[in-house]
């Protein structure tokens, strides 16, 4: 297991969001996302718990991407990992941002 | 033969099982993920952790009568208990008592005691068992829905046969030890677990169902799960002494009758099916038909 964390600086604050979501399951090659509205001074959190050891740098790349694409602010993600791919980490990361956000752009 | 399309419940995850169970918005979780409580025994296995450690409870509404839920998410650690699973499932029941809902929905899917923990787990399901019983003394129904893909196998295969009343797809499997237990303790030729239709034809819902385990035999199909449990919901459950004697030597009965058969076929044409071949491909429907046409139940 391997513990994580990032900050990004955020985007826009959205307000008519749910204070949080969770989606995804922990089983193997998936993960669950757990989305959380916090003061964090504009920015958002990441904190992750992985069963795939040495991939900071990826993690890093999906997690700028994510940031980039939505622009979320005050947001602290809590992710359980059970050694999902790249891809499947960006997909949920969207679902879950879209069910925060009640499927709104 | 009539299929109405349909979501799967054997392919949903827990939250999403619940969602289809209960009145629309009336879903309260107790102990949400966001409080993240989960099991203090994975790290030290190197194992990720989850959120709920892999069961929702809540309380909620069907049909507008209040019910206390819980659902287990099968696919993270086999939906096994553990010890922070067992706890989260035995608190529900036991403020149940105090609550007095309408009814307990269980919504198993496990595969038994989590290994990692064993110790913790076993102990979970003797407590969860105990507030199974007190609920059934206060008249508080339990009833239990099996659809997943874990079935229900070693202390969750107990606790369903604790539960009042038992829905069950055929895709569920329920028994105490799982094939592949089986298997390593017995031997290949007294049970073969890589033969699919040998293991669901023995262990699932629909077997359950023609030896009266399993109440009521759905598809593998949301809306008639929440169904059958509206009407089980309508249903009252009395036990007694007498009726305990009764069982007890129905299933002597039932033992001597089948006791010496090694295949289910030979047990269902016992049971007085004509074409006990024919009831792996029948829909729960056809299924149900010949049954009231003359085949035992």
């Amino acid at each position: 297991m391997e513990h994580l964390e990032y900050k990004f600086d955020g985007g826009n604050t959205q307000t008519d969001m749910l204070k949080s979501t969770v989606q995804g399951v922990v089983s193997s090659g998936n993960l669950e996302v757990l989305i959380e509205r916090k003061k964090l001074n504009g920015k958002c959190r990441f904190i992750i718990d992985t069963a795939a050891e040495g991939f900071a740098k990826t993690w890093q790349a999906v997690l700028s991407r994510f940031m980039e694409n939505h622009q979320p602010a005050d947001l602290q993600f809590s992710i359980n990992d059970y050694a999902a791919s790249p891809d499947i980490v960006s997909l949920r990361l969207d679902q879950a941002y879209e069910a925060l956000s009640g499927g709104k752009k | 033969m009539k299929f109405k399309i349909s979501q799967s419940y054997l392919e949903a995850t827990a939250r999403q099982r619940i969602g289809f169970i209960v009145d629309k918005g009336s879903f309260k979780e107790i102990a949400p993920p966001s409080e993240k409580p989960a099991s203090p025994h994975l790290d030290m296995f190197n194992i990720p952790k989850s959120f709920g450690d892999g069961v929702i409870i809540g309380e909620a509404e069907i049909n507008g009568r209040p019910v206390s839920i819980l659902a287990q998410e099968g696919k993270f650690m086999g939906g096994a208990f553990g010890e922070v699973h067992s706890a989260r499932i035995t608190g529900l029941l036991r403020r149940s008592l105090n609550t007095k809902p309408d009814a307990v929905v269980c919504l198993w899917d496990s595969g038994g005691v989590r290994l990692q923990e064993a110790n913790a787990g076993e102990i979970g399901v003797t407590e969860i068992m105990g507030a199974i019983f007190d609920l059934k003394a206060t008249g508080i129904p339990v009833i239990a829905a099996v659809g997943g893909s874990c079935g229900c196998f070693g202390g969750a295969g107990i606790i369903t046969g604790c539960c009042d009343y038992v829905i069950a797809s055929e895709e569920a499997r329920i028994g105490i030890s799982g094939p592949e237990v089986i298997e390593t303790t017995m031997g290949v030729d007294a049970f073969d677990s890589r033969d699919r239709a040998l293991v669901w034809r023995t262990t699932g819902g629909k077997n359950r169902y023609l030896f009266g385990f399993v109440k009521e035999l759905v598809e593998n199909c949301p809306e008639e799960f929440r169904s059958a449990i509206c009407s089980a919901m309508a249903k009252s459950f009395k036990y007694s002494l007498k009726n305990l004697e009764a069982m007890q030597e129905h299933l002597q009965e039932r033992a001597d009758k089948f006791g010496s058969m090694d295949n289910t076929f030979d047990i269902w044409k016992e049971m007085g099916f004509n074409s006990p071949e024919a009831i792996p491909e029948m829909t729960v429907a056809e299924l149900k038909s010949t049954v009231q046409a003359g085949g035992e139940k």
